[in-house]
């Protein structure tokens, strides 16, 4: 954004300027140091400080230097197997999540049809639900006794079930794209959704025929989304915890199960930390990797209307409905299924399980409130989510200058870092003034923000990298003043990526468990620990109440997700 | 923009830095629980105003006090119990303080003759039936852990992972004062039939309990290792209590775990009086009776009454299975670690 620095605007239309006679200044100039800065600091302060402070102590104990650990971990056939499943699960969800996903990205960034939004809005939704919450509405549906078995085994006289997925590698996967699906739907459709469909109908006119197209002009200019999507998506995937552990069953383990492992239940630091190192290390080999395929490809975006109109021929009727079907199928049965058992009781239907939650016959301290919960769990997102849009867009713009390749790298670190690892280190590094968090109230959007950051940075930069110079500078010849420039078209261009950052950012917030059980907290409880807490006691009606928190919990993200679509169309305005 | 940082940055500065007197700050896991009137009126009494950090599972609890040993996080802890209570010893995280209310306490549950810790509640691991099941089938229910490799119970029992869950760890180290280390038939060779009869390991307590045993939630399976206390808190829970518990726990000699939970003052307190008074606040009468509805634990003062629904749905294991804490901590990573080989590979 910044056209003097910029070595592309002085090539292409710096020579032009002159013409231009008063440059306004640009809108970034005085933030400049304010968008270097903040992001880095944070980083470092929240990131970098905790993390290196509990590898020191890991690696470290006494002072003296002991890799013992990775010794341990790179002689043993078992971690060797560990990680060669964590990848293979990874790139097999990756795969699968992104075919299944692209269909239906092209359907959300070219057609409009009734309920597209709220559709979208509940596809969303797999995010924040606790695993355990969602095994079981999984083996409600198709395990040993599920709907799905039941019903076949009527249906054609069978003596046992004949869908046997429990604890497979098959299972994990379906999971796996229901939690991601709406990664990669987002990130593609809404980077598509801005692209003329110019070249499209060059090629159509120039006689090729439907998978030409795809193959050698959609694809191609699609690569940065399906990059930034699959790459998120393969992160999300590599590091998974709770799919794994639960639906796989403890045959099953990845890294991040391992550090857990050695962390909590052995105490063997020095073994967690060097996995953790392991862990974060490839990542940041595939993030460079990453960076340099992205940077080949720099598509040209314009700023386009969206341009999406209703389907005509029968084959577009079929297509919609084909993938609105895969949807409702693969993401909306589980919910429903979920929603309905926690209106089931021992005499049908019921809102028992919903009047509980109200009352605290105990007197027990733990008792909260449900709208108590809904209130901690909004603050904590919305700080979130506004912390991370802002730091998230000045990484992107950070990003987008020339050299940042191992920059972008780290940036993406956090979500690869395992969560009782960094957990461990906010305790032992901040916990002096003026960074004394162990028991502050700032520190879980701060943790969040961590993880959120990186998907804001995934959803804004492709469309930022494809804006070309030569459109900021023919509006600034054109006298648009910079604050103009940027609000115009950068902010344009960026707004429907924006919007897919925020709404993860805000997702990852409300769903998020893993790192407020590792952080001490003061007692405000969110959705996601009141679920938890009940399903840690004994009692049918503890179970009927965690499904009903989950229930509230995903009533509270749908309703959420439809106002912040609605505030880019109201506040940004379509471009 | 630039302003709404700014404001960010105060907030953060700011927030952590206020302080007041006589403040306790207890350190506890995540089901640290109690009726709110009674900490009330502790509070009013006392002129101390108590704050709880629950910091996850009692492991990652004393993980954590362990890596903030000269910062701590609180002045006394509670909920670690004698699976992990050696690690916390050895890394002198606590200073000790011997309660006059011990006098009420039987020798069993005092372990630590130097009263760095002192023991407040436990708790029996123990076998949980579904009740219906072995009615329906006229099944008599197991009456020994070597029972359970019997071909009638066959793809019956779940169990937790003793790496991840610690009613796992206890279910283990039971198999293990049963069957021994050494010898013709070992904890390893009870394992490997247990294999051999299709047990199902699970690796979360909810997971299993609710997912996978059929008295409870949604599963199939009519055994599984929980509390003696889970019976009970069934029926605790239900709107109208039945005349037959939906589950029982299995209470014969050797096949129940022991777990004890212990309070302690943290080494480096601020606050070491008021938590030495916090101490004797949790062996009081009024506290040990409100622990078995709040925390489904068994008071360790025998002279406290229990509720109803316990002493009518479930039982005291007469003669559970107990370890040292040193042979706990020395065998444990050894113990899971075979058991990981033998079960899971």
């Amino acid at each position: 954004m910044d056209r003097d620095r910029s070595p592309l605007s002085q090539h292409r239309v710096g020579a032009r300027l002159p013409l231009a006679g008063h440059v306004p200044a640009p809108f970034f100039a005085s933030f400049k140091w304010l968008l270097v800065a903040l992001p880095l600091l944070f980083l470092a302060g929240f990131f970098f400080y905790p993390l290196i402070s509990i590898f020191g102590v890991s690696l470290a104990p006494e002072g003296q230097l002991d890799l013992s650990g990775f010794a341990e971990v790179i002689t043993s056939p078992y971690y060797r197997d560990t990680l060669g499943f964590t990848v293979w699960q990874a790139a097999l969800s990756t795969l699968l999540t992104l075919a299944l996903a692209l269909p239906g990205a092209y359907v959300f960034a070219r057609f409009s049809f009734p309920g597209k939004s709220l559709l979208l809005s509940l596809a969303t939704l797999p995010f924040v639900l606790p695993t355990v919450v969602v095994a079981a509405a999984f083996s409600a549906l198709i395990g040993q006794n599920g709907v799905l078995n039941e019903g076949l085994m009527r249906l054609f006289g069978l003596s046992a079930p004949p869908i046997q997925l429990e604890r497979t590698l098959t299972i994990i996967l379906i999971v796996h794209v229901f939690y991601n699906y709406a990664i990669a739907l987002r990130i593609i459709s809404s980077y598509w959704a801005n692209q003329s469909q110019r070249l499209e109908e060059v090629a159509r006119v120039l006689g090729a025929n439907g998978w030409r197209v795809w193959w050698e002009v959609r694809l191609p200019l699609l690569r940065p989304a399906l990059l930034a999507a699959a790459v998120l998506v393969f992160i999300f995937t590599f590091t998974s915890f709770g799919v794994v552990l639960i639906l796989g069953g403890p045959r099953f383990a990845t890294l991040e199960v391992e550090i857990y492992r050695q962390a909590t239940a052995l105490f063997n630091l020095q073994v967690a930390a060097a996995l953790s190192l392991v862990q974060v290390g490839l990542m940041f080999v595939l993030m460079i990797v990453y960076t340099g395929l992205q940077r080949q490809t720099r598509g040209a975006l314009q700023s386009t209307r969206a341009v999406t109109r209703t389907p005509q021929t029968g084959r577009e009727h079929t297509f919609v409905i084909a993938n609105v079907g895969l949807m409702v199928i693969l993401l909306l049965t589980p919910l429903a299924a979920l929603a309905l058992r926690s209106f089931t009781g021992d005499e049908g239907l019921t809102t028992s399980f919903y009047a509980l939650l109200d009352s605290n016959p105990r007197g027990s301290v733990l008792f909260v409130p449900p709208i108590e919960a809904v209130g901690n769990s909004l603050r904590y997102a919305l700080a979130t989510t506004v912390l991370a849009v802002l730091l998230g867009m000045a990484s992107a713009y950070l990003l987008n200058r020339r050299g940042a390749r191992w920059l972008d790298a780290i940036f993406m670190l956090p979500l690869a870092t395992s969560a009782v690892t960094l957990g461990f280190g906010f305790i032992i590094a901040l916990d002096e003034p003026p960074l004394n968090l162990r028991t502050s109230a700032a520190l879980i959007p701060l943790a969040h923000t961590l993880v959120a950051m990186p998907f804001v940075v995934r959803s804004v930069l492709p469309a930022l990298r494809a804006i070309s110079p030569s459109t900021r500078g023919a509006a600034q010849v054109l006298g648009a003043s910079s604050f103009n420039v940027w609000r115009l078209i950068d902010l344009s261009l960026i707004s429907r990526g924006l919007i897919v950052g925020a709404t993860f950012a805000f997702t990852v917030s409300m769903g998020e468990f893993g790192a407020s059980v590792f952080v001490v907290r003061p007692d405000a409880p969110t959705m996601p620990v009141v679920i938890f807490r009940l399903l840690g006691q004994p009692g049918t009606a503890n179970y009927g109440q965690a499904l009903a928190m989950s229930t509230i919990l995903m009533a509270v993200c749908a309703v959420s997700f439809l106002l912040i679509e609605r505030a880019r169309t109201l506040g940004i305005g379509e471009f | 923009m630039k302003r709404l940082l700014f404001l960010l940055l105060i907030v953060l500065t700011v927030a952590p830095l206020s302080a007041q007197e006589n403040v306790l700050t207890v350190v506890a896991h995540d089901s640290f629980n109690y009726s709110d009137a009674l900490m009330e009126a502790f509070e009013a009494e006392t002129g101390i105003t108590v704050q709880v950090l629950r910091s996850g599972d009692a492991g990652t609890m004393v993980n954590q006090s362990i890596l903030s040993k000269e910062n701590p996080l609180g002045d006394v802890m509670f909920g670690v119990d004698n699976t992990f209570l050696s690690r916390a010893l050895d890394a002198d995280l606590f200073q000790p303080y011997e309660s006059p209310a011990l006098a009420d306490v039987p020798e069993e549950f005092q372990v630590d003759p130097e009263h760095r810790v002192t023991p407040i509640d436990y708790g029996d691991v123990c076998l949980n039936y579904d009740t219906a099941y072995f009615a329906e089938n006229d099944l008599p229910l197991p009456e020994s852990l070597a029972d359970l490799t019997k071909p009638e119970y066959k793809s019956l029992l779940v169990v937790e992972n003793p790496a991840t869950s610690s009613p796992g760890l206890a279910f283990l180290i039971a198999t293990i004062v049963n069957f021994g280390e050494e010898g013709d038939y070992t904890y390893l060779n009870f394992w490997e039939d247990l294999v051999a009869n299709d047990v199902y390991v699970s690796d979360d307590w909810s997971d299993a309990y609710y997912a996978q045993f059929s008295g409870a939630g949604d599963g199939t399976r009519p055994l599984v290792v929980s509390y003696a206390s889970s019976p009970p808190v069934e029926v605790y829970f239900m709107e109208t209590p039945p005349e037959t518990a939906p589950t029982g726990a299995i209470t014969a000699d050797g096949t129940c775990f022991r777990q004890i939970e212990f309070a302690g003052v943290l080494a480096g307190a601020q606050n070491p009086e008021a938590a030495q008074q916090f101490i004797d606040f949790m062996l009081s009468k009024e506290f040990q009776e409100d622990m078995p509805l709040q925390m489904f634990v068994y008071p360790v003062n025998p002279e406290v009454a229990l509720p109803e629904i316990f002493t009518k749905y479930s039982a005291i294991p007469e003669e559970p299975v107990t370890l040292p804490v040193d042979e706990i901590d020395a065998g444990r990573e050894g113990w899971i670690q075979a058991w990981t080989e033998t079960v899971l590979r």
